[in-house]
């Protein structure tokens, strides 16, 4: 059964949610692997086990089309283009959700399932999937589950799901080159270590003594 | 499978050593060095820092951002193969007991990936029984080994500073890097606690001293292994240079099955099972060392029965496999509100921290027995796999660039909370000395062998009350510490009885040692004081094994000193035609 057609009947309200998990069960299996952003593995040193692992991780696909696409949607709301760095799809952040997934398994099914709670909330407030909701819709859905403190109890499993999915997206974000150059880490790189710059100590109005002075190594 | 050969080596070596990490590194150096020729095993594949690099790389460079996997626990840039779980090598553990078992398998073994923090042992470390009346006794003390420590600093290069200090003493020190801004906050609050903070002991070079290693870049990554050797691993600071006298032989993915012996009882040399071929090989040689860490040395003498040592090899006393000790390890997290927003800069610096609190304390008055140091870390530090979760249990309960915000959120409002709270975390952790009793202890399973045929370990450890108390202690002091500083803890503070305090399970801090410890009595003891069997005078072991106890120092420092101090004893004996 192709799925965009099902979620678009399930959308006009035409068929149960019996078969929209139904319809869900299949897993789309022409999705093309060389998208991923995985394929740096081989340029750091590898042990043969670590690469044949890899090889085989990165050729499954675990995510379909539909709930990739609600992975990238709902990443670009956690992490969205603002005036200092790019959004969280510029940062392939999506692909290296799709990877990891499969390196750590234990995500698989929180992952799958919030996906699914998620569509089906959409369905029950909006009638459509997540995915197929208006800008305005999504917003007022995620709305309910992104603050843990103030969340309704039946948002619970939401609030979990956004939380994991949160937390996928900013590791994933601020690991890459976008995010670290955002964040402002400033080191991996040869240099000369002097202590802490003389302005920092200045604002915290720290001094380093006499003796680590004399005692620690410096460079000029 | 054809039919099953052992061959054997036509070449009959001086020395057979198994295992290269720092013992059997050490060993290498030394005797090549005195023109013997030596043949060391290694169950893991070649490496050479400078060439399997993991250095100086971006985290997106990893497809898993440098997360931990099975074949790299301490994330995907580590230097170390393998760790807790390897393939076809298990272990098992008595019910009821706690074990966690790290091996390496590669040439240096944990060496290319440990923490570098190098401390000697103190005149007290060698006589705890006489202090508390726990353990026992090293049959050393430490004007037997200052030399060897001070050769070993020169050797391979040590930062610190001579503080005067009557356990933790003084040594040959290249200068240590400055203070981080966060050990500065540190530094003055764990003073006000009453806790000493002095620049760490780390074997980083911040000064060259030959023309066959670089000094230290600063960038923080030893644990990924130095491409210019500026710390100490023992694949390019002792086998690489042992390989250059020409007179050794390594051969790597070499696993021990057992140590030969003669009629007489004496080492022959040792067979192994090549994990390429998997073809069955021996090799001979008029001296066996072993240091194939300390619970892999144990587990190759007990798999080395034979008539005259029906027991195990040189294991009459029955000590072989027994007092096995881990560090004890608790640890704790927060975060400093004066760091939130803070200046970005490159604060990399060596490979961990640049200060450390030796043990401050008397235990008279105290209610354990042994002491521990503290370990701290904290700044502004490369992103990888786990930056940035959490945001939740941070944006709610501290006010964003004035602001108060619900917990939780996204958008353009959730990337400047994680731009507010980057390089504001700090911890610290309590690295502390076990009693080593005889009942902890590992011994042959005698229903599982690993993939090669060879029966595995079974281990049988338990934490006493001496370790929990210790532990309490050390989460008492780090809330201290964090308090008084005016950080708030965010994990780690929340354990009691029910988890032993947050101690970790024994194994967990890979400081194992004492399974075939020295002594001068024979009846009671595996080794003598030059880490010779007492039961067959050629047999050696010079990792952490023939520890009697083990300080609350990380033992790499001693291993070093012991295993120089031993190769020499060995040359010695040699000359004299006594072995």
């Amino acid at each position: 059964m192709d799925r965009r057609k099902s979620l678009k009947a399930i959308a006009l309200g035409t068929l149960s949610t019996g078969l929209l998990l139904d319809a869900c069960k299949e897993t789309d299996k022409k999705a093309d692997p060389a998208k991923t952003d995985a394929s740096t593995a081989g340029k750091i040193d590898r042990m043969p086990e670590e690469t044949d692992h890899f090889n085989k991780i990165n050729a499954e696909k675990f995510f379909s089309e539909h709930e990739m696409a609600t992975i990238t949607i709902l990443a670009d709301i956690i992490i969205p283009k603002d005036d200092v760095s790019g959004s969280a799809t510029d940062a392939k952040v999506p692909d290296f959700i799709e990877f990891i997934v499969k390196d750590m398994p234990e995500h698989q099914t929180p992952m799958r399932g919030g996906l699914r709670w998620l569509d089906l909330q959409c369905l029950r407030q909006y009638e459509k999937s997540f995915k197929d909701c208006n800008e305005q819709q999504r917003i007022a859905m995620v709305d309910q589950i992104a603050y843990p403190e103030k969340a309704k109890a039946e948002m619970k499993p939401g609030v979990n799901f956004f939380n994991l999915m949160r937390d996928l997206t900013c590791t994933g974000f601020y690991t890459s080159e976008i995010g670290v150059k955002d964040i402002g880490y400033a080191g991996n790189k040869p240099n000369q270590w002097n202590g802490v710059p003389d302005e920092v100590l200045k604002q915290y109005n720290l001094a380093y003594t006499e003796k680590e002075n004399k005692e620690c190594v410096s460079y000029k | 499978m054809g039919e099953l050969q052992i061959k054997k080596q036509a070449v009959k070596y001086d020395v057979v050593i198994v295992g290269s990490g720092a013992g059997g590194g050490m060993a290498a150096y030394m005797l090549a060095n005195a023109g013997l020729k030596v043949c060391l095993l290694e169950a893991g594949p070649l490496y050479d820092p400078a060439k399997n690099v993991t250095q100086l790389k971006n985290p997106w460079e990893s497809p898993r951002r440098g997360a931990a996997t099975r074949f790299r626990p301490f994330g995907d840039f580590d230097a170390c193969y393998w760790g807790w779980d390897i393939d076809g090598e298990p272990y098992t553990k008595t019910a009821g007991t706690q074990w966690d078992w790290f091996r390496a398998r590669m040439l240096g073994g944990r060496t290319n990936h440990w923490g570098r923090i190098s401390l000697r042992f103190g005149p007290k470390d060698f006589k705890r029984r006489s202090i508390d009346g726990l353990g026992d006794d090293w049959p050393i003390g430490y004007d037997d080994i200052k030399p060897y420590y001070d050769r070993v600093d020169e050797l391979i290069g040590v930062f610190g500073t001579n503080e005067g200090l009557e356990n933790d003493p003084d040594g040959k020190f290249l200068p240590p890097p400055k203070p981080r801004l966060h050990e500065l906050f540190i530094k003055n609050a764990a003073t006000k606690a009453g806790v000493p903070v002095i620049p760490s002991r780390m074997s980083m070079l911040t000064k060259p001293i030959n023309d066959k290693r670089g000094a230290c870049f600063y960038c923080g990554q030893c644990s990924r292994g130095c491409q210019v050797y500026a710390d100490f691993s023992s694949s390019s600071v002792l086998i690489k240079p042992a390989l250059e006298t020409g007179n050794i032989d390594v051969i790597p993915n070499a696993m021990a099955r057992e140590v030969l012996t003669d009629k007489e009882g004496l080492a022959t040399g040792i067979s192994y099972v090549n994990k390429d071929d998997l073809m069955e090989y021996q090799v001979s040689g008029r001296v066996v060392v072993l240091a194939a860490s300390a619970c892999e040395s144990a587990r190759l003498m007990l798999n080395s029965k034979s008539q005259r040592h029906p027991n195990g090899l040189a294991n009459s006393s029955d000590v072989v496999g027994r007092y096995l000790h881990d560090s004890t390890g608790a640890d704790i997290g927060g975060v400093l509100p004066q760091l939130f927003d803070r200046k970005r800069y490159n604060e990399d610096g060596v490979g961990g921290m640049h200060v450390y609190s030796p043990w401050w304390l008397d235990n008279k008055k105290l209610d354990f027995p042994r002491g521990y140091h503290i370990e701290y870390w904290g700044g502004q530090g490369q992103p990888a796999y786990g930056f940035g979760m959490g945001i939740q249990s941070m944006n709610g309960k501290f006010l964003v660039n004035g602001k108060q915000k619900e917990a939780g959120g996204y958008g353009s409002s959730l990337k400047e909370d994680q731009r507010f709270f980057y390089g504001a975390s700090i911890g610290m952790a309590g690295r502390g000395e076990a009693v080593a009793f005889r009942h902890n202890n590992c011994e042959i399973d005698p229903n599982v062998v690993d993939k090669y045929g060879i029966p595995v370990l079974k281990f049988n450890v338990k934490w006493s009350e001496h370790e929990i108390n210790q532990a309490k202690h050390m989460k008492e002091t780090f809330k201290e510490i964090l308090h008084s500083m005016g950080a708030i803890v965010t994990w780690g503070g929340d354990d009691g009885p029910a988890n032993n305090y947050g101690l970790h399970a024994p194994g967990k801090i890979i400081h194992e040692a004492g399974t075939a410890r020295m002594g001068n009595d024979p009846k009671n003891s595996a080794l003598n004081k030059f880490n010779q069997a007492h039961d067959c005078k050629n047999l050696f072991v010079v990792d952490g094994a023939p520890f009697v106890s083990q300080a609350d120092k990380n033992i790499t420092w001693t291993i070093l000193a012991l295993s120089m101090r031993a190769s020499e004893y060995i040359v010695d004996q040699l000359k004299k035609n006594n072995l």
